[in-house]
């Protein structure tokens, strides 16, 4: 078989030092997006145990196969859960879901779980949006906004371009600095303009590094225009599968002028994070 | 919450602000009616709270549904701004 470069690492978790037997609140969050899936498990607001992996053809298919893998490494079935929230783009197929939230408010929550409660300014890049957002000190979004309008400067932009330069997508973000001189960007604001501006540019016989560098800084540049109309604070995170890659992150860094927050936890994480620690409030809330 | 829908584009940036906050206290929902292209509806959102937001099938396509509202530079309040006496909607172009 063909090697896919664009594949990027699936697995999952679990915290060996939680005995969900000792725990009073498991509550679990599934974010579908449209690339990714994550299903994370709470033991009583702890991060216990998670997968990540890819979404499928069917949002209910690629729910029910992030939850049961996560669940794979524990003792627990689904009905040993109690509340759980579905987020992302295909929150409302979540079938096990008891509520669906927007990954808006998830991405917020589960930053400020994160990055602690100083976190203001989060940049979610995903599969095939990107979502600047502002919270309030308990991860309450205050203003947000995204542009959901094409793939470019996404996660599956940067998976195109992975295998048309026949890069591992790990390797990107490194390769992209072993240049002698940052390159413009790419000039297409379009993932379909901007794949074939690259295959040009490989064919006048520029270096795939090269190539990679002028992507990444295309990729911060969208970006910024997008943090600009919403404002940045300097208490400032980026979640997402891009927040992976280094020679975006850096570029965008070193445009704002400001280092991006770090975290112990996967950037990939953060809206199942934020739909688990909704769920576990639901179910507080209930009184059950 | 400053609820921001619309996007980015080569020509421009098109969004409509949304300041929930002013809609939780709101009883008419003019912006409702108000816009011809009825862009507007009324969701509980993740808070719980009842606001407006623009339809999610109307996103993409801001800028050319308001454009009849807003065909020079120099037009009436748009109908939307008008009807929201809180003053809760912007838009960025
Ligand atoms: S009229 Fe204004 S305040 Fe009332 S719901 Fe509409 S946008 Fe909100
Ligand atoms: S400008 Fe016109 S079409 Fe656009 S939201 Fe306002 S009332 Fe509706």
């Amino acid at each position: 078989m063909a090697q896919e470069f664009w594949r990027w690492k699936e697995y999952n978790w679990r915290d060996e030092s939680i005995n969900p037997k000792l725990v009073k609140i498991l509550s679990a969050g599934v974010d579908i997006g449209s690339v990714s899936s994550q299903a994370v498990i709470l033991a009583d607001g702890q991060l216990y145990a998670y997968s990540n992996m890819r979404t499928g053809s069917d949002s209910p298919d690629s729910a029910r196969k992030a939850m049961s893998w996560a669940l794979e490494s524990t003792e627990l079935a689904l009905e040993d859960l109690h509340y759980i929230v579905g987020t992302g783009y295909g929150r409302v197929n979540v079938p096990f879901a008891h509520r669906a939230i927007t990954e808006i408010a998830c991405h917020a929550r589960g930053a400020n779980f994160m990055y602690g409660p100083t976190v203001r300014t989060i940049l979610d890049m995903g599969g095939q949006d990107c979502k600047a957002i502002q919270c309030d000190e308990k991860g309450k979004v205050t203003n947000f906004l995204m542009n959901d309008k094409c793939a470019a400067g996404t996660g599956r932009g940067m998976e195109v371009f992975a295998d048309l330069l026949a890069v591992p997508i790990e390797d990107i973000g490194d390769l992209s600095f072993q240049i002698e001189a940052e390159p413009n960007p790419v000039s297409s604001t379009c993932v379909v303009f901007a794949k074939s501006e690259a295959a040009g540019l490989l064919r006048s016989g520029w270096p795939k590094n090269l190539v990679l560098a002028a992507y990444c800084s295309a990729m911060a540049h969208r970006i910024i225009s997008l943090l600009e109309r919403l404002g940045v604070q300097p208490e400032f995170a980026i979640t997402g599968g891009i927040a992976k890659n280094s020679g975006v992150v850096k570029r965008l860094e070193k445009e704002l002028n400001l280092t991006s927050m770090k975290s112990q936890y996967d950037t990939q994480i953060a809206g199942a994070i934020g739909a688990a620690l909704f769920a576990k409030a639901l179910y507080e809330k209930s009184g059950k | 919450m400053l609820a921001n829908y619309g996007y980015i584009d080569g020509s421009g940036q098109y969004y409509i602000t949304i300041d929930t906050d002013k809609c939780i206290a709101c009883q008419g929902h003019f912006c409702v009616e108000a816009c011809p292209e009825r862009m507007f509806t009324i969701e509980t959102d993740d808070y719980d709270d009842n606001v407006a937001v623009i339809q999610d099938a109307f996103r993409h396509q801001i800028k050319y549904k308001c454009a009849p509202c807003k065909p020079v530079s120099s037009h009436p309040e748009l109908p939307c701004i008008k009807a929201c006496t809180a003053g809760a909607i912007e838009h960025s172009w």
